[in-house]
């Protein structure tokens, strides 16, 4: 670096209030003025972190696997940097290691815990040079930025297996086939390279190295991957979901067998040609029960032992992440008890799950689920049809560069679920009634979707629904005839006024779940405003 | 009663931008109207009839899958696919599936996926020596027939020429078309139709769907039954205002 850092530090705060103040950039603009100023920031910062730093990356539930890490190690009072706020990429992690740098050089913690964008990933591990590094998942996700699942992937594979990454633990879903090729053909220095994916071998129609999915001791593998996966059938689904991402293996190219299904394309499988198949995972979860839209346990097998773990979060997608969390704090050698106070003390992160009560017209509960590709959408959605009854349903799509400007996606997701289970639909934001087709579609009744662009006024009028009239009559139509809208006994029933009116469920995308809690904090009177990463 | 038979090719493989969403459009859109709708499937290692289908549909996939279909379409599903055409059935490749009812898709340097050829179009993922840049945008483009616009997006690092002969599916309103600068878009040789704009194109211009149900049964758009198309219409115009149109 050239000449000392503090004025520079001192300069890109000042710089970056200032921005913030003419209200633009958010969080990311002190970072981002840092790095212009003092380009290897990021490294001369994390180089003080005296426990050194960890990443997280994935497509889905990085804020909130990260979230539970930082319950888990901050349990015995270690004092982290955490880019909380969800701001993922070079400008977000320079801010976060700018408010913890104090004036005479030393840094406001020991270990760093970042959770870094897919595409951000290769130089943020340059940087950050981590201990370890977790995969939760890779599944399609705004590919109008991302290009191609298969580019992300390979990038993914580079970094882990060269430079600064090569050196880290890798924390990977034994259940994502495309992240167990990554730890299998993981290269190190320490051993001989290897030239591309299942290079060897392949001629004899044999595994390259049959003994790589079979780590001789859990926990602890040659190349250093440490696997984690669900082990528990009773939650098998009946086949692949339609955008499921690898259904080919990706050593010979001959379909995946899967042997069970648990969430779009993770699962138990293997290659019935080539022999691959899923490594053994070390942390898993087993006899899992999913609580509706509230909670989810599960037995945790770690190699220190087993435990009860109740979530405070719902679905499996977030047991994934609770098992990215565990197995990163395994790897970091937490003992388990710690691990289980920091996941069962986890509350929603920002708009996951999250629930907020409406004041007007009624008091009513709000609950936020967002939703932003086809593999979280099927698993918010999934969530939801395990409550009973017909539910009231905001619906916000919008197509701001955050969400993605492609809203393709919502074809892939599976609304199908809803049909049936839908009273009233509102849909809302910049793409609403591309929305409002995909539920009728999907096999909602027309004369239950409204469609109202402007975000007030939907929610207006989708937390009156339940007030304003009792069960809606819903006339077969032509070709509704999939929808099936029986009336449930809980919906049919008419409301008396000792009935707490049933939540609310909000779908925003990305911008519009910030959106909706702006304008539920600017309703409470608060001036707060969300912090665009 | 008639029934539309649509044969989806590389279902599993092809289907990167939410072409289910098509194929949706079309069984809704025939039930409604009471018309009969059956999707086969024909993939990898399987055979295509082409006699037993009036629209085959061929959607997007990665370069990867593409590499996998590639030789499939060619080895088994050429013969079938150019005997469809010619007896009149349509056939529609969106994104990858129209880069492979092309001559050629050279992905790089040495590397050249041979297409099926019922369009008279090349495609080239280089631009120079160095992967070109992906095109990607929301893009309305105006054709010749029908209600004259179709409204979609567009994510694609293929550059497609058109032939000498090749008539292009339309002209470009707003958005890149085949290579950014020819102003065309598509390619279309009778009922053989392809273009870029991706995934769910129908579900943003149902007069497409009704067009397409209507030619591959052999009869004009009039004779369909109406449908209250208060959302689709709203959703075109939505997409055609993103796309600035």
């Amino acid at each position: 670096m050239i000449g000392p850092l503090a004025p520079k530090l001192t300069l890109a705060r000042a710089v970056g209030a200032i921005s913030r103040r003419r209200g633009g950039g958010g969080t990311s603009a002190p970072g981002k003025a840092l790095l212009t100023l003092a380009p290897d920031a990021i490294a001369t910062l994390g180089e003080r972190l005296a426990r050194g730093s960890v990443v997280i990356s994935a497509t889905n539930g990085k804020t909130t696997t990260a979230a539970m890490a930082a319950a888990i190690l901050s349990g015995d009072g270690t004092r982290l940097v955490h880019n909380r706020a969800g701001a993922n990429m070079a400008g977000g992690i320079a801010s976060t290691l700018l408010d913890a740098a104090r004036p005479r050089g030393e840094i406001a913690g020991e270990l760093g815990l970042f959770e870094v964008d897919e595409l951000w990933l290769g130089r943020l591990v340059e940087q950050l040079r981590p201990r370890a590094i977790v995969l939760g998942n890779l599944f399609r996700d705004q590919l109008d930025r991302y290009g191609e699942l298969d580019t992300i992937a390979e990038r993914w594979a580079q970094t882990t297996s060269s430079g600064a990454g090569a050196a880290a633990r890798l924390v990977l879903n034994a259940d994502d086939p495309v992240l167990a090729d990554i730890g299998r053909t993981r290269t190190r220095p320490s051993e001989p390279a290897r030239t591309g994916i299942g290079a060897a071998g392949a001629a004899d129609g044999r595994p390259a190295e049959p003994g790589d999915s079979r780590p001789a001791k859990p926990g602890h593998v040659g190349r250093d991957v440490i696997y984690f996966g669900v082990q528990d059938d009773s939650l098998a689904l009946s086949g692949l979901a339609h955008a499921a991402d690898a259904k080919h293996c990706r050593n010979c190219g001959a379909p995946y067998v899967f042997d069970a299904i648990y969430l779009g394309h993770l699962g138990r499988y293997h290659c019935a040609a080539c022999g691959q198949a899923r490594p053994e995972p070390s942390v898993s979860a087993r006899e899992v029960r999913l609580e509706g839209v509230r909670a989810a346990r599960f037995t945790l097998c770690t190699p220190q032992g087993e435990a009860e773990v109740r979530l405070a979060l719902p679905g499996l997608y977030n047991v994934y992440n609770a098992l990215a969390a565990a197995a990163l704090a395994c790897a970091l050698e937490v003992p388990l008890a710690r691990i289980v106070a920091g996941l069962q003390g986890t509350q929603a992160a920002f708009g996951r799950a999250e629930t907020l009560t409406l004041e007007e017209p009624v008091r009513r509960e709000l609950r936020i689920l967002l939703v932003k590709n086809p593999a979280g959408a099927n698993e918010v959605l999934r969530t939801l049809a395990l409550e009973p009854g017909e539910h009231d349903v905001l619906g916000v799509l919008n197509d701001e560069i955050a969400d993605g400007r492609d809203v393709s996606w919502i074809w892939d997701a599976d609304f199908e679920l809803l049909a049936g289970r839908v009273r009233r639909a509102t849909c809302s934001g910049t793409r609403a009634a591309e929305l409002a087709m995909r539920l009728k579609y999907a096999g909602v009744p027309s004369e239950r979707i409204r469609v109202e662009p402007e975000l007030a006024s939907a929610l207006d009028a989708a937390a009156a629904d339940r007030v304003s009239s009792t069960v809606f009559a819903a006339p077969a139509r032509a070709g509704a005839e999939t929808s099936a809208p029986a009336a449930t006994a809980a919906s049919s029933r008419a409301p008396s006024p000792a009935d707490a009116p049933p939540p609310l469920y909000a779908l925003p995308t990305y911008t519009a779940m910030l959106a909706l809690r702006d304008l539920l904090a600017a309703r409470r009177g608060g001036a707060h405003r969300s912090a665009l990463p | 009663m008639s029934t539309l038979r649509v044969c989806a090719l590389y279902p599993d493989l092809m289907n990167i931008y939410a072409d289910r969403g098509n194929l949706l459009m079309l069984r809704c859109r025939c039930q409604w109207r009471g018309l009969g709708f059956r999707l086969s499937a024909s993939g990898l290692g399987e055979p295509l009839d082409g006699d037993a289908h009036d629209l085959f549909y061929i959607g997007g996939g990665q370069d990867r899958d593409q590499r996998l279909c590639a030789e499939d379409l060619l080895m088994r599903k050429r013969d079938g696919l150019h005997a469809a055409a010619a007896r009149g059935a349509l056939v529609l490749g969106i994104c990858g599936g129209y880069q492979l009812l092309g001559r050629s898709y050279q992905l790089g340097p040495g590397e050249e996926l041979p297409g099926v050829g019922l369009l008279d179009v090349a495609t080239v993922r280089i631009d120079g020596e160095r992967p070109a840049p992906r095109l990607i945008g929301n893009v309305a483009i105006e054709v010749d027939f029908g209600e004259r616009v179709l409204a979609g997006f567009e994510n694609h690092g293929g550059r497609t020429r058109l032939g000498p002969e090749q008539q292009a599916l339309g002209r470009v309103l707003k958005g890149y078309g085949n290579d950014g600068h020819s102003g065309l878009e598509g390619a279309r040789s009778g009922g053989v139709i392809g273009t870029y704009l991706h995934g769910p194109l129908l579900p943003k211009n149902a007069w497409f769907a009704d067009w397409l149900i209507a030619t591959a049964l052999g009869r004009d758009v009039a004779e369909l039954a109406p449908l209250d198309d208060e959302l689709e219409g709203e959703a075109h115009r939505g997409a055609l205002r993103v796309a600035g149109v």
